[in-house]
């Protein structure tokens, strides 16, 4: 078949799975995911029973079959789910996550499970269990992380669209490095029933697509409040699609000065300024705005995201699911399970957060960087009583090398500088392509918005998209 | 050296909701293993929890009842410890915002010289918590099996501030609890189903002192008659210890029924750090005044109240009115009769003596009595009216209990109706001072205590039908005139 | 700042070799130290954040229904017996 629809926009697939049905593209994506995923290793599992089901009528729904790939940490009825951690190795979770049940609900068909550093733990996807996945612009560099797979795999078209998690920077700096579109929501709007936990007052389900539009059609069928989820926001969501009006005249946009310090690449400073002044030219008022506390989102960040995920995971003990390594002794069950099921990075955090949830330190650690995330997040209120939306890079640098940093962690930790304070105050944020280094990889530009602002965010990516199809550059692989 | 007791109580009760506390996964008793569980309550990766907006209400309601301060505002936390009945390796609990404050609980005793005292006990707070599961040990040689279908059951945990002094305060504490619970039909308060559980923590002091001893945390106690015995056990062990020049170590202390004594637990329980801290998957609850209000005028007439309403009705004795309203179901069924007319003072002597002992003798509570409220009341109407005695009484009970017949019934189908025509208790008095002249001889020659023989002989012959105060008073006439 | 790894692994239920505590002991060493940054912070009076929404009250009603979703869970169980998860004897409750 010569059609390559797998290199199809979601917009594109959906038009074509309506009139056609989805049989051509879930075709097209497998034997793309054939040829290329050896080397990206963008996917851990795909589903070939999902190939030609046929259950979806064309034109009967939103998705009419087009399919959707998922970070391995959302759970599948029925699909081993393992957060590429071995010690969830062999895990088939016994129910849908909502976000799963949603799109499945919008027509999507849910198609294989993606690569991603393990527990979302990194910002590199180097470590997970079934090995690195690597970026489709270049082999020797990482795709970010920690959905490093979605990004990939979209980015290599080996995805129509997919959907990842976003507790520090998970989806934007990967969707940056890969060159797609990746939304963090605001925290709240995407039900978190299903995510498996890393630091559950920041994570949220976000989709990382082609363009803003695909962007925009997926939050559609995944926003909205869940009665499993205490978290969910009841707000009514607006259709998304409605937003993207190519207009960003009078949107007050502000740059705060806190992102645009030295350690920067400048080919990324120099595209996110370009990208400033274009939508400058394009109406939108440019201004520079503060928000002092930036500097201490990462220390924040690594203290109190930390402290939950040390909780979420204790679950992980051999007892129910997933590894048991040993049997001898209950001691033995708990020690000899969690030390083999862990890889290094992940005992890291739990060890970290173990130590600041401990007595005699939670105050000077946990309570106080809960302290300081609200000085982080009165910065944004601050601003955006001045302004409609921030912008700034996503990632201090583009795609670095395999290896570059997984040895040195604290390096890794700051490379989510720019994306961990959005986390922190709960707010939504986008990365669009803004650009290629001059070594050919892509820089992304973040913008970030006002809670349940999606539809701002969507206006102004979009414009800036349309403007400069960053888009319709493909990696060569 | 003379010590004195300081004793607190952790107590944790089931509170009567249909599901758990964050699921909707039933709360019933004795389901096969496992088969009240889903994806929350196993806390399977990815699940959330959603309070049980009942169990928040109930929770106030006790609350309320203890005279708890309610929180305007709280919050849940998570509390972190590895056991395999533990599901998310933490508890869902409530650690700096517990949804009750400081409250009160007045208990009322006994003491050891038989008068009746009443004390006021604190309540340090009451929070909300999940249950864990239950393990099985036993007849499983090779490990331990693991059933969740408690885990996630809401608890609420009521600790006292350590205000009791003595084993006797304590059972009294737990009955006085027990009855408040009862009332607001919350929990049926069932040790041994689990649906109330008692930690003790014990510790001395020389009399006079005003700081706390070391303590020991008591456990495994299933019964309250249990709780008693441990502490009075530890008081002992612990002023033997103190007085053989041992220092009391903060431990865990097992107690075991068979032994009658607690063990240490001798594991490394200090190194528990329970690392609390908010949880993040709830958000925080505010309570409104006008909330505690609304649910302040579902509460019933709690015991106390009802003590002192009975006392004043039914000119009942403090004791009595208070050991009737400390058991709910009994004080219904005693107001009951006395709706249906019967004398108020002997509802209760027939409730306390005659109706409890074949109760007991039968292991039946008083909501499974065969003699219904009404039918007592019309036995103690029959007895008012003169139309049995007392003694034909205490033979018509039983039965009433074996046939569940009305007494009016047995009356009549065994002609049991006392005697009161004086010209047939004349014919019967006749007939026995003709068969006894000796006794006859007696009374007139001045021993008194004949007559009671010669009662007793009519009784006898009327096969106690006969009224004993009117053949007393014919008897004597008679007597007399033959002087 | 006394970060005894050794104590903490104990908390956290992980048996480390030598090697690796020394390695991870040195990255979390490194990880507080430039969490230290947040010392020079005044938040006497800043209250923390638990929660980023301004969600309150939300609670499910009490309803019940079974969800049989064990029986889904325990063919994948690590070890059971009948309808029970198993694990090694559990001996410091008896």
């Amino acid at each position: 078949m010569a059609q390559d629809l797998h290199r199809l926009t979601l917009r594109q697939a959906i038009d074509h799975a309506a009139r056609e049905g989805a049989d051509g593209i879930l075709h097209d994506v497998a034997n793309r995911i054939q040829c290329c995923n050896s080397s990206v290793n963008a996917y851990v599992r795909v589903k070939p029973a999902e190939y030609d089901s046929g259950k979806n009528i064309p034109g009967k729904s939103v998705f009419s079959g087009v399919p959707v790939a998922v970070k391995d940490n959302i759970c599948i009825e029925g699909q081993e789910t393992t957060c590429a951690c071995a010690i969830l190795k062999g895990h088939v979770p016994p129910y849908s996550a909502t976000v799963i049940r949603k799109l499945e609900d919008a027509g999507a068909t849910i198609f294989g499970q993606l690569n991603m550093d393990e527990f979302a733990f990194g910002s590199s996807c180097e470590t997970s269990v079934y090995g690195p996945c690597r970026n489709p612009w270049n082999l020797e560099c990482v795709p970010g992380g920690s959905s490093g797979g979605s990004a990939a795999a979209v980015a290599a078209d080996m995805a129509i669209a997919a959907i990842g998690s976003d507790t520090g920077g998970s989806i934007r700096q990967p969707a940056a490095l890969c060159g797609v579109v990746g939304l963090k929501p605001t925290y709240g709007l995407v039900s978190r029933y299903g995510l498996i936990a890393f630091g559950s007052s920041f994570d949220q389900i976000g989709p990382l697509t082609k363009t803003v539009e695909d962007s925009a059609i997926m939050l559609n069928a995944m926003a909205g409040h869940d009665p499993l989820d205490s978290t969910s926001s009841r707000r009514p969501v607006p259709d998304y699609t409605k937003a993207l009006t190519r207009d960003v005249k009078g949107l007050r946009i502000g740059m705060p000065e806190e992102y645009f310090t030295d350690g920067m690449d400048p080919a990324v400073e120099k595209y996110v300024r370009d990208a400033a002044a274009l939508l400058k030219k394009m109406g939108a008022d440019i201004r520079t705005v503060s928000l002092p506390h930036t500097a201490y989102s990462v220390a924040v960040y690594y203290l109190v995201a930390v402290a939950e995920a040390s909780s979420n995971l204790g679950r992980y003990d051999g007892v129910q699911y997933g590894l048991r390594a040993s049997d001898k002794t209950l001691k033995d069950m708990y020690f000899e399970t969690r030390n083999r099921g862990f890889g290094e990075e992940a005992k890291r955090r739990i060890l970290l957060g173990t130590f600041v949830l401990s007595a005699g330190y939670y105050e000077a650690y946990y309570l106080k960087g809960q302290k300081v995330r609200t000085l982080v997040r009165r910065d944004f209120e601050k601003a955006f009583t001045e302004v409609d939306l921030l912008l700034a890079p996503t990632a201090p640098t583009a795609a670095f090398k395999l290896g570059e940093k997984a040895s040195d962690p604290l390096a890794m930790y700051l490379s989510d500088i720019f994306t961990i304070p959005a986390n922190l105050a709960g707010i939504p944020a986008i990365s669009v392509p803004c650009g290629f280094t001059p070594a050919g990889l892509p820089v992304g530009l973040q913008l970030m918005g006002r809670p349940f602002e999606e539809a701002v965010l969507f206006r102004a990516a979009h414009a800036f998209e349309q403007e400069t199809e960053y888009y319709k550059k493909k990696p060569g692989i | 050296m003379k010590y004195e007791a300081v004793i607190g109580l952790e107590v944790h009760v089931q509170l009567g909701t249909r599901s758990k506390l964050f699921c909707a996964c039933p709360t019933r008793f004795g389901c096969p293993p496992n088969h009240n569980t889903c994806p929350v309550c196993l806390g399977w990766p990815g699940s959330l929890p959603v309070l049980n907006e009942k169990a928040l209400r109930l929770a106030i309601k006790v609350g309320l009842a203890l005279e708890c301060r309610v929180a305007e505002r709280l919050k849940f936390d998570r509390k972190n410890y590895f056991y395999p009945d533990l599901p998310k390796a933490y508890q869902i609990s409530q650690y700096d915002m517990p949804v009750n404050g400081r409250g009160r609980l007045k208990i009322e005793f006994k003491d050891a010289a038989g008068s009746t005292q009443i004390r006021e006990i604190g309540i340090t707070r009451a929070h909300l918590e999940e249950d864990a599961g239950k393990l099985l040990h036993e007849g499983i040689r090779d490990g331990s099996l693991v059933d969740y279908n408690r885990a996630g059951v809401p608890l609420l945990e009521i600790v006292s501030e350590p205000d009791l002094r003595t084993p006797a305060e304590v059972y009294a504490y737990l009955v006085s609890l027990k009855s408040i619970l009862q009332y607001l039909e919350v929990s049926e308060c069932n040790m041994e189903k689990g649906e109330l559980r008692c930690d003790a923590n014990v510790s001395i002091r020389p009399e006079g002192q005003t700081s706390l001893g070391t303590k020991a945390e008591i456990k495994n106690m299933n019964s309250f008659k249990a709780v008693e015995k441990a502490v009075e056990y530890e008081i002992e062990r612990q002023v033997n210890a103190v007085d053989g020049g041992e220092r009391i170590v903060q431990e865990t202390r097992l107690w075991d029924e068979a032994k009658g004594r607690t063990f240490s637990m001798r594991s490394k329980e200090e190194a528990h750090d329970y690392r609390y801290f908010p949880e993040p998957d709830l958000v925080p609850f505010t309570i409104s005044r006008a909330q505690v209000e609304e649910i302040r005028k579902t509460l019933p007439e709690l015991p106390e109240i009802r003590t002192l309403r009975m006392i004043r009705d039914y000119s009942l004795s403090d004791y009595d009115a208070f050991l009737l309203a400390q058991e709910k179901p009994l004080a219904d069924y005693y107001e009951a009769c006395v709706a249906a007319k019967a004398n108020p003072k002997l509802a209760a002597n027939w409730i306390f003596s005659e109706l409890k002992a074949l109760l007991n003798e039968r292991r039946l509570a008083i909501t499974e009595s065969p003699v219904s409220s009404g039918d007592l009341a019309g036995l103690i109407r029959l007895i008012e009216d003169g139309t049995v005695s007392g003694k034909i009484a205490k033979e018509i009970l039983p039965e009433m209990f074996e046939t569940r017949k009305s007494a009016e019934a047995i009356v009549k189908d065994k002609g049991l109706v006392q005697v009161t025509d004086a010209s047939l208790i004349e014919a019967l008095a006749d007939q026995v001072l003709a068969a006894h002249p000796k006794s006859v001889a007696d009374f007139r020659a001045g021993k008194a205590q004949a007559l009671g023989f010669l009662v007793g002989q009519m009784m006898k012959e009327s096969k106690g039908k006969m009224n004993p105060k009117l053949a007393n008073e014919i008897l004597v006439k008679k007597l007399n005139v033959g002087c | 700042m006394d970060f005894d790894i050794h104590k903490v692994a104990e908390l956290a239920r992980l048996n480390l070799d030598p090697e690796e505590a020394q390695k991870i002991g040195k990255a979390i060493g490194s990880v507080l130290e430039y969490v230290r940054k947040l010392e020079s912070l005044d938040t006497q009076n800043v209250p923390p954040t638990s929660h980023v929404l301004d969600l309150e009250n939300v609670f499910r009603p009490d309803t019940d229904r079974d969800c049989g979703a064990s029986e889904k869970a325990l063919p994948f169980a690590p070890s059971r017996e009948g309808d029970f998860f198993k694990v090694p004897k559990v001996v410091d409750k008896e």
